[in-house]
């Protein structure tokens, strides 16, 4: 029974009355102290990727941004503002609104000398762009031998945002996480934002950069080190943002603050909970979730995408493979309802995954045999 | 109120230099090609149409999966590749062998991709006639339709940024002008004021769809003044014309930064592919009238022969020739290696990934425990 995925999915598998047996009513929300350590300078998460882009066209002028509305208007949610201004229209391209257009274009540039940022006006619209995204930007180098690289970054908010219904919010991190010859990012803090999408605008490979709509506005403590124009962050390795001893709990985006939050709850329950922001979707640092799990023995994974075949079934799968004997507790998922999103407010959030669903899973369901100890 | 007719009254004009017996029309203005350039071009067109018969004959006899000839479309290949310099980029369909036939692409390099053997460019990955060369700025062929038309616009884009002297050039057929990225690509390439030649090849079949259940347009050509975009309709099967129309071009490309349709008429003398028997669509009187009468190789030689650049002997002495070349390219190509195991990982990454290396050795472990199961001609 060990071997048996039980998967959390919205708030349906956590009734009220379970909540208010073992844990509190109400939430702090957005309170819990992050694990930054002294740093004072603040930055917001929409500031980091705004300086971030702005450094690196500054670096490399074969860097240049393209999409709907990133001229003129400064980008749907500003990401792009002043950039214009500074690079010109050349550089800063605003375009018809063609996804695959604008994405054939922006592959056929990086075949051949540029280094196209692309951006979505939301991750759903990149599937008016597929084809150029896995069939050609994934797939030329290899098809080439070698021959054709192509150093692309498409980026933009990806997953729910708030009231924007089926069509604005789906996470896509499982599905371009599956395919081979994509890199997938997925930054949560100010931190995550600038490193990451510096990585990505240098790495040869083609990127696929998912941002959320609702952590653009949230500022986060930013180091000096952070700051700095050489700041880089490396493809492929979560940071672990809070240090635990009982349960690992793996998140990426927006869920890796719920997750921090359930910690600290968590902490006050007794509880020492080790939390890994996956930062890279694709490569998946395997390494690092193994080595937790094999020191805290417990795992909840936490998305706001689907539960079949999403990145916390990938999580499972290589904990089960590489780490089985150090589990002394089934592997709980959290993820999104199996659902497409529903505009209206109640129904949207019973979708997603609520701080409660976190910590129910991380303590364990009441009256599951399989983890009593855990009460 | 008036609004406009669905169709012109007049058909757009098709752009002619030669007529059927490969006498220039009295009056038409083209460019002019020396004897050298000339006939280079014609044992070009030779050499593909010879190229063709024995790979096709190749498929046939069941030694590589799959070909596709570029029969009747010789002139469109070979005039349009003479009328562009080599650092001109090219974004193929896959009816268009002859570009890098006549970039310097030898017999032996075809037959090697089409075996995908050690030697092939692509390491054994892409199928058949997907042939790809950096060094001859010729794109790995793509085999969705119509991606490579906004690519092309992008290359283009980026040529323009660099500020350098050559444009890119793309290819596709008239079926291809009903994919959504033909027209994202036309109408950015107006937008963006990119150095572009589309180049489609209408041969009047989309596998067995032919044109009238294509599109209702005339041709293809109207379609880039709706863009705003300006275009020629020019005999695809008259060598000079099409010489003549993309050399211009070419000149307005890159001097005004713009970027130009050509529709180039012709017909797709041959089966779409091998995976196809297109006498089950089409009569075979159809097949065979632009086959012998239409031929744009034959016309072509008259002319070279009318200049007195061409002989009979030059002719027979050619055909031996190259068949020659191109029956040892293909023992030579078959009995080259195939790409190694390690061959199946490289080149996902710039940089060969940790999991990678791990499927790599768990290949290599397995393969060499049930060597039964696998190839033998994979060096491990």
């Amino acid at each position: 029974m060990l071997g048996i995925i039980r998967q959390k999915v919205g708030c349906r598998c956590t009734p009220a009355s379970i909540l208010g047996q073992s844990l509190p009513r109400t939430w702090p929300a957005l309170s819990a102290p992050r694990s930054f350590s002294s740093a004072a300078k603040q930055m917001t998460v929409r500031d980091a990727l705004n300086s971030a882009l702005d450094e690196e066209m500054s670096a490399d002028p074969k860097v240049f941004l393209m999409g709907e509305e990133v001229g003129e208007y400064q980008g749907a949610y500003k990401i792009s503002k002043g950039l214009l201004d500074k690079y010109g229209p050349e550089r800063v391209r605003d375009t018809p609104i063609t996804e695959a257009g604008f994405t054939g274009i922006g592959v056929g540039a990086a075949y051949y000398g540029l280094r196209p940022v692309v951006e979505f006006m939301t991750f759903n619209f990149s599937m008016q762009a597929i084809d150029h995204i896995i069939n050609s930007a994934a797939k030329s180098n290899y098809m080439s031998a070698g021959q054709i690289s192509v150093p692309i970054v498409f980026r933009g908010p990806n997953g729910a945002a708030a009231g924007v219904g089926a069509q604005h919010s789906q996470c896509y991190a499982a599905w371009y996480g599956s395919c081979p010859g994509l890199k997938v990012l997925a930054p949560y803090s100010s931190e995550d934002a600038r490193g990451l999408l510096k990585a990505a605008i240098r790495d040869p490979d083609p990127v696929v950069f998912l941002e959320n709509e609702l952590l653009y506005g949230e500022s986060f403590p930013v180091s000096d080190e952070v700051l700095d124009s050489s700041y880089c962050l490396p493809i492929g390795k979560a940071k672990i943002e809070r240090e635990g001893k009982d349960v690992t709990i793996t998140a990426f985006s927006k869920m890796v603050g719920y997750a921090l939050q359930a910690a600290e709850i968590l902490s006050k329950e007794g509880i020492s909970a080790e939390v890994i922001n996956l930062r890279s979707i694709r490569p998946l640092d395997r390494q690092t979730i193994n080595a937790s799990v094999r020191k805290t023995n417990r795992l909840v994974t936490v998305e706001e995408g689907y539960p079949q075949h999403g990145v916390g079934a990938e999580i499972c799968a290589s904990v089960v493979e590489e780490s089985f004997g150090y589990l002394d507790a089934p592997v709980e998922r959290i993820a999104g309802a199996d659902v497409p999103m529903p505009y209206a407010a109640n129904l949207e959030r019973m979708a997603v995954p609520q701080n409660s669903n976190v910590l129910s899973a991380s303590v364990g369901e009441p009256g599951n045999l399989m983890c009593p100890e855990y009460f | 109120m008036r609004f406009i007719e669905e169709s012109p009254e007049k058909r757009t004009l098709c752009y002619q230099v030669l007529n059927d017996d490969g006498q220039t029309i009295i009056g038409s203005n083209y460019q002019q090609i020396s004897k050298e350039v000339a006939v280079r071009m014609y044992r070009d067109m030779v050499t593909l149409q010879v190229m063709d018969t024995i790979f096709y004959e190749a498929q046939r006899q069941g030694r590589i999966s799959f070909y596709l000839t570029t029969n009747g479309e010789e002139a469109i290949n070979i005039a349009s590749a003479a009328a562009l310099a080599l650092d001109d980029i090219i974004f193929p369909q896959y009816r268009e062998p002859g570009v890098l036939l006549w970039r310097g692409f030898t017999l032996q390099e075809f037959a090697n991709q089409l075996f995908g053997n050690k030697a092939d460019y692509g390491k054994g990955r892409q199928m058949p006639i997907h042939y790809g060369s950096n060094k001859l700025n010729y794109v790995t062929v793509s085999s969705p339709i119509a991606t490579q038309i906004p690519q092309a616009v992008g290359a283009a884009y980026s040529l323009k940024m660099e500020n350098k002297d050559s444009c890119a050039v793309t290819y596709f057929g008239d079926g291809s002008t009903s994919e959504g990225d033909f027209h994202a690509a036309l109408n950015f390439a107006a937008v963006m004021e990119a150095p572009v030649i589309f180049i489609c090849r209408n041969n009047g079949w989309a596998i067995s769809t032919p044109t009238m259940q294509q599109f209702r347009s005339d041709g293809i050509v109207v379609r880039g003044q709706a863009y705003g975009i300006r275009s020629i309709r020019v005999d695809g099967n008259d060598t000079l014309a099409v010489y003549s129309a993309v050399h211009a071009a070419r000149e307005m490309a890159i001097r005004e930064h713009r970027p130009i349709l050509i529709e180039a008429l012709t017909y797709r003398v041959g089966h779409h592919s091998t995976s196809d028997d297109s006498t089950k669509y089409r009569s075979v009187d159809e097949i065979e009238h632009w086959r012998m009468a239409r031929d744009p190789v034959t016309r072509f030689r008259k002319w070279v022969r009318m200049n007195g650049w061409w002989s009979d002997e030059d002719e027979s002495q050619l055909r031996i020739d190259v068949r020659k070349k191109v029956v040892d390219a293909v023992q030579v190509a078959e009995r080259v290696k195939k790409p190694a195991l390690a061959d199946l990982f490289t080149d996902v990454y710039d940089r060969l990934p940790s999991n990678l290396h791990e499927q790599e050795a768990l290949l290599r472990d397995t393969v060499m425990k049930h060597p039964q199961d696998y190839p033998p001609d994979v060096p491990l």
